[in-house]
């Protein structure tokens, strides 16, 4: 069941996200800042942890879970550490996003000629 | 010619983006990326006694490998300008921005072209992604206590 709702979740955001490319001149950039933007508003109103638990994969590969983890990520930090770990715990939880996507951009652009 | 004629004669002769047969497309191939993830994520909690939460992680990396890797080898650009936000939205999108600046600016330098431009086009997702986060965090901690 649950691979049956990662697919309709995963297929519904970004048939949301190309519908909204599509009809106005949003760029790309523009699409995926929104779909962050609306994870973190979804994980504040506790949407998004439930539709991660009914859809697994269909909410965790999506941009939107970035804006999820910061938001995670903060409150984690509010609980262990107070005030100052909404700061220091922002970046945690996404920290495997960042740093791997740097690491490998980073070594295949070395390695790899660009193609025109 | 008037002008109304000519625009209805414009209007007849640009090609029409099949807009329906995109998002069709979209939603096929961001659905099949979440099939997909889920089963890999469901053979590491299986295979490898994995929990939820780390198998989960563990295919946020193995994607945004698959993304960044697909982007060097030169053929990813082709599939986005087909399948659009199937392959953007989800995390091979992210790596996909990032490995391509990273690409384009290579021969411009170490520092000046990939240290300067490196975030060039997900540095727009860290920025509203770390600055929505952080002020619904304190709200959120102000409403929810």
């Amino acid at each position: 069941m649950i691979y049956l709702n990662a697919f309709l979740l995963g297929g519904f955001i970004c048939l949301l996200g190309e519908i909204i490319l599509d009809n106005t001149k949003l760029t790309p950039g523009h699409i995926t800042s929104i779909f962050t933007v609306l994870g973190a508003l979804l994980s504040f109103l506790n949407i998004y942890p439930m539709l991660i638990e009914k859809s697994g994969a269909g909410a965790t590969m999506m941009i939107s879970n970035f804006g999820n983890l910061l938001y995670e990520g903060a409150i984690t930090g509010y609980k262990n550490m107070g005030i100052i770990g909404l700061a220091s715990g922002l970046l945690t939880k996404c920290s495997l996003a960042i740093t791997s996507a740097v690491i490998f951009a980073f070594i295949f652009a070395l390695i790899m000629k660009p193609k025109d | 010619m008037d002008k109304d004629e000519y625009q209805k004669l414009v209007k007849e002769y640009t090609p029409k983006e099949n807009k329906l047969k995109k998002a069709f497309l979209a939603f096929i191939t961001g659905g099949a990326i979440a099939f997909i993830g889920q089963v890999i994520a469901s053979i590491l909690q299986e295979s490898f006694g994995m929990n939820t939460t780390e198998s989960y992680t563990w295919l946020c990396l193995i994607t945004i490998f698959t993304g960044s890797f697909l982007t060097s080898l030169g053929f990813f650009d082709n599939w986005v300008s087909k399948l659009g936000c199937g392959l953007l939205i989800p995390t091979t999108g992210f790596a996909h921005s990032i490995t391509s600046s990273a690409l384009d600016v290579k021969k411009d330098g170490l520092v000046t072209g990939l240290g300067a431009s490196f975030f060039k086009l997900a540095g727009s997702v860290l920025l509203y992604g770390i600055i929505s986060a952080f002020f619904l965090a304190i709200l959120g901690v102000i409403i929810y206590g």
